[in-house]
């Protein structure tokens, strides 16, 4: 049953992700992109991990994607169409991406992975919190703290880099008084 | 662990998804399908993490913690991402990659 499951999930993945870096409709590529980040949150329920399930289902589907279409939105008209791609790029790109693949599953299916004793049951909630602010050895505090830090930076450089400034029409930067302050700070 | 699935199967899906997001990074040429395709490949590498704790060290929490943070690093660099995407195409009227020559504010 497990077996059948995963190899749904396998379909849906790839399918849809090759949907979502081919598809020439902006929207409908972010659209594809949400169904491979669900499909991935079924393989994390399928090892029994369901924190991270959870949290792939609410900061993927409901947090980057939203912004992904917010963007789109605010950018582009919602039925416009990419501009196609010229078939040699294509055809490098595709050769390339071929070649690294091939080269991988090659190293894959010839490492020899040791087998374990140890029997897995699933990942507790309760463990990864422990895990993620003890102290001792092989604890994660300072990650987890350098990770906030980094959150909050981001914060306040998103709000600041999107305010921006709006350019006049000539694509020239517009100075409403800004000119003057700035001799002044000199 | 998956009932039936050896990690050979689920290391290759992961290859092929991560190379999908490869081959998006390299044809697309607009910024938002290009910071798609990143996401892919973001995405590929947290399911590897996950995958190799639980087939190959079922008794530690290393990669389900670093998964965790990849998550985080990832829902950083989205915003982040489309923030200067955003202020890009106030500055140029644009989001294409040819047309992006100057990142200067």
């Amino acid at each position: 049953m497990e077996t059948i499951i995963f190899y749904i999930l396998a379909a849906i993945i790839i399918l849809f992700a090759v949907a979502s870096v081919t598809s020439r409709k902006i929207l409908r590529a972010v659209i594809y992109l949400l169904f491979v980040l669900i499909g991935i949150a079924g393989l994390y329920f399928l090892v029994d991990y369901n924190f991270l399930a959870a949290i792939q289902l609410t900061v993927y589907g409901g947090g980057i994607i939203v912004l992904f279409i917010f963007a789109v939105l605010l950018i582009h008209h919602v039925e416009l169409e990419l501009e196609k791609t010229a078939l040699k790029k294509k055809l490098i790109a595709g050769a390339l991406s071929a070649a690294g693949l091939a080269v991988t599953l090659w190293a894959i299916s010839t490492y020899p992975f040791p087998e374990t004793t140890a029997t897995y049951t699933s990942i507790e909630v309760a463990d990864i919190g422990r895990k993620l602010l003890s102290y001792e050895d092989g604890g994660f505090i300072l990650p987890f703290e350098v990770i906030s830090v980094l959150l909050v930076a981001v914060m306040i450089g998103a709000i600041v880099v999107a305010k921006g400034k709006k350019l006049s029409e000539d694509r020239s930067p517009k100075t409403e008084d800004g000119s003057e302050k700035l001799i002044e700070n000199n | 662990m998956i009932a039936g699935i050896s990690i050979y199967e689920i290391l290759t899906l992961t290859s092929i998804l991560f190379f999908i997001g490869i081959y998006g990074f390299f044809t697309r040429e607009n910024l938002i399908t290009v910071l798609m395709s990143v996401e892919l490949i973001l995405n590929a590498s947290a399911v590897n993490f996950v995958l190799i704790n639980t087939y190959l060290y079922p008794d530690l929490l290393q990669g389900a913690v670093f998964s965790i943070f990849i998550v985080a690093l990832a829902a950083a660099e989205t915003a982040l991402a489309i923030a200067i995407i955003i202020n890009l195409y106030k500055l140029i009227y644009s989001v294409e990659v040819k047309d992006t020559e100057t990142m200067k504010y």
